[in-house]
């Protein structure tokens, strides 16, 4: 034993710290990799250390709830001869049947039509469910394409090429044996309760060369109505942009690493790929080299939670975001009216994150019919409606505040940045400074 | 018949055409002259006609077919048949990368040689190549059949899952979890009415090799990591 005299306070490493010798001694238990779902849990530079400066003597407001602030959108409209035209600039991002309940996707499309936008398949195929309740739906196009066919091609309101996600930018889907019901396998083409896991590359084409030519065959074979979304995670925004709109996109996706994931490796959630608010300024800067900007529009998400963060993300020039995350917290993913059940799973709520797993209480990440049932999916929509609804007030808040009378009038000039990290990635002035990191003006 | 020629038609209006067809047509023959390489040739059709290309096509040519039996007269680009859900496309010549990924039903004859990747991802596609096939082909195959009357190229069948897979010549290696199986009687029978529905004459089901899933990977295990 060694006696300190006088006593010294028991000091714990920052480098070893609780989470990761807990880590340590789990990966030597266990022998394999953690995986969780989810996005990025370490502290990022983030919509929060921008302000908005507001309108005052060089520019005026507008009035709330009298003058007109419109949050209309249209996306797609470079090609596609029926363009989507969204209430809200926030939709709803990518989440497969299989991942979640077959209760928890009609809840997503039930709330995004109560709230005039859109929602997303996932890896896994189109549910008549799905379709039956989403008056706008955006029709994912995966690497893996379970479920892929020419018929829900041509039912899509909009198709979304899938070339990465921010959770996980180069890699694949994942879900684990316990998820794979009678049902998913069959969607899925796969045995049952198998560990899936769905291939990182496109099978028929390579690079963005290949991919304007495949783009064509989707517009061919959909009689070039569809508005044709790149998604892509947020590895190198500037030139996955530029890419994607020489490959012919309507419509880009760009996802940070805040945006969730059903199920991947923590080491790659963690480590690989930009924070959303990095992805922005490049993003935008891309699509105005091409004279594009407004042209191909550009969605934005990743770690979106109120509307102060949409108007922040379309002031740095994005048209429209996507929501995943927090639309399952709006269904009632995480609820502490729960905790008693997650303490079961060896969690509290608000961590909960192992979704692969597929015990989910709160019945949206599950194909557990009895946990599934656990969500009503009228009720959720409804919730997931308000959720949106709200977000869409706050906007509108902030943008007549700016004296803007569309949300997309929001500009880099209305905000400024508390931090150096964050000024210098939305590449506005550091609050009480004309200075912009990165630009100059030392 | 009618006549389409890709010189003088632009390939929308082929395309535009072979979409508004429904089941009962009696438009049921069509010829596309001049293809020229171009891609996305017949894609999406739903139909039960005849399309007869005369010549070389490009990329994804009767992508997703339905119902359709479309020949090229030529040989053709990658992603032949991509997705196919039904009916039947035949090359005359080679087909190029991918031919047949991810296809979910119908008949994919190749009647010269299909390059790497042919079949990957395939979904329950039958595909029958005369000649040989390129590197990785039947990647992550989940159901369906390959039949090779020729020889195969390196990691046939890498992380396959039920697909079915028989080569009568030889195969360079084998992928990841891809293993030889018995040729059983019931293989036997469902090689020989693929091969007759091929249209394949002069072979003998005996001749052929019969590779699938060894399911080892089907269920992560951390001892298994080597294999990857």
């Amino acid at each position: 034993m060694t006696y300190h005299n006088p006593p010294t306070t028991p000091r714990k490493s920052a480098t070893f710290d609780d989470y990761t010798l807990s880590e340590i001694r789990r990966a030597a238990q266990t022998g394999i990799y953690d995986i969780r779902g989810a996005g990025a849990k370490r502290k990022l530079p983030h919509f929060d250390d921008l302000l908005f400066l507001g309108a005052s003597m060089s520019r005026y407001p507008l009035e709330g709830y009298r003058e007109r602030c419109s949050t209309a959108v249209t996306l797609g409209t470079r090609y596609a001869k029926k363009p989507i035209e969204l209430k809200t600039p926030i939709t709803i991002a990518g989440m497969s049947f299989g991942a979640l309940s077959g209760n928890a996707k009609e809840a997503l499309g039930r709330g995004a039509t109560l709230a005039g936008t859109s929602t997303t398949t996932g890896d896994g195929g189109m549910t008549p469910e799905e379709r039956g309740h989403s008056e706008k739906l955006v029709y994912q196009y995966l690497p893996s394409r379970y479920g892929m066919n020419p018929d829900d091609l041509r039912r899509a309101d909009a198709i979304e090429l899938v070339v990465g996600q921010g959770a996980k930018p180069g890699g694949g889907g994942m879900l684990l044996g316990q998820k794979i019901s009678d049902r998913v396998a069959e969607m899925r083409t796969l045995p049952k309760g198998i560990d899936q896991r769905s291939s990182c590359r496109h099978p028929d084409w390579t690079g963005p060369d290949d991919l304007e030519i495949k783009i064509l065959e989707l517009r061919e074979i959909t009689d070039w109505e569809k508005p044709i979304y790149i998604k892509v995670g947020g590895a190198r925004p500037y030139y996955d942009v530029a890419l994607a709109v020489k490959a012919g996109a309507d419509v880009v996706v760009v996802d940070g690493m805040q945006g969730g994931t059903a199920a991947t490796q923590e080491v790659f959630i963690e480590h690989v790929g930009q924070p959303t608010l990095a992805c922005i300024r490049p993003a935008v800067q891309a699509l105005q080299d091409l004279g594009m900007h407004r042209k191909v529009q550009l969605i934005v998400s990743g770690g979106i939670r109120n509307g102060a963060d949409v108007a922040k993300a379309l002031a740095l020039g994005a048209d429209a975001v996507a929501v995943g995350t927090a639309a399952l917290v709006a269904l009632g993913d995480n609820d502490p009216a729960l905790e008693d059940e997650y303490r079961k799973l060896g969690t509290t709520a608000g961590a909960y994150d192992d979704w692969h797993e597929g015990r989910d209480p709160a019945g949206i990440t599950t194909q557990n019919p009895e946990l599934a049932q656990r969500l009503d999916p009228v009720r959720a929509g409804r919730r997931l409606a308000n959720y949106l609804k709200v977000m869409t007030l706050e906007l509108q808040t902030i943008a007549r505040a700016a004296g803007h009378n569309h949300v997309h009038n929001l500009e880099p000039e209305d905000l400024c940045a508390l931090t150096l990290e964050a000024a210098a990635m939305a590449r506005v002035p550091l609050a009480g400074t004309s200075w912009i990191p990165g630009q100059g003006n030392f | 018949m009618r006549s389409i020629d890709l010189a003088k038609t632009p390939l929308r209006e082929l395309n535009q055409g072979l979409h508004a067809l429904k089941d009962g047509t009696n438009e049921t023959e069509w010829e596309v002259l001049n293809p020229r390489g171009q891609h996305a040739i017949a894609a999406g059709v739903d139909a039960p006609v005849n399309v007869n290309i005369r010549g070389a096509v490009g990329y994804y040519c009767a992508g997703m077919n339905k119902q359709a039996t479309v020949v090229v007269h030529g040989s053709s680009g990658p992603g032949t048949a991509e997705n196919m859900m039904s009916g039947q496309v035949i090359v005359k010549g080679d087909a190029s990368q991918y031919a047949g990924a991810t296809g979910r039903g119908g008949m994919l004859v190749i009647e010269g040689n299909a390059s790497s990747r042919c079949g990957i991802s395939m979904k329950g596609i039958d595909i029958i190549v005369r000649g040989n096939i390129g590197h990785m082909s039947a990647f992550m195959a989940q159901t369906g059949n390959l039949v090779v009357l020729g020889d195969a190229g390196d990691a046939l069948g890498d992380s396959i899952y039920e697909a079915k897979l028989y080569v009568r010549g030889s195969v360079k290696s084998l992928g990841a979890d891809c293993i030889e199986k018995e040729m059983r009687p019931e293989h036997h029978e469902a090689l020989s009415a693929l091969l007759k529905k091929a249209g394949v004459d002069g072979v003998k089901t005996s001749e052929f090799k019969r590779y699938g899933s060894s399911r080892k990977l089907y269920n992560f295990n951390i001892d298994n990591a080597d294999a990857y």
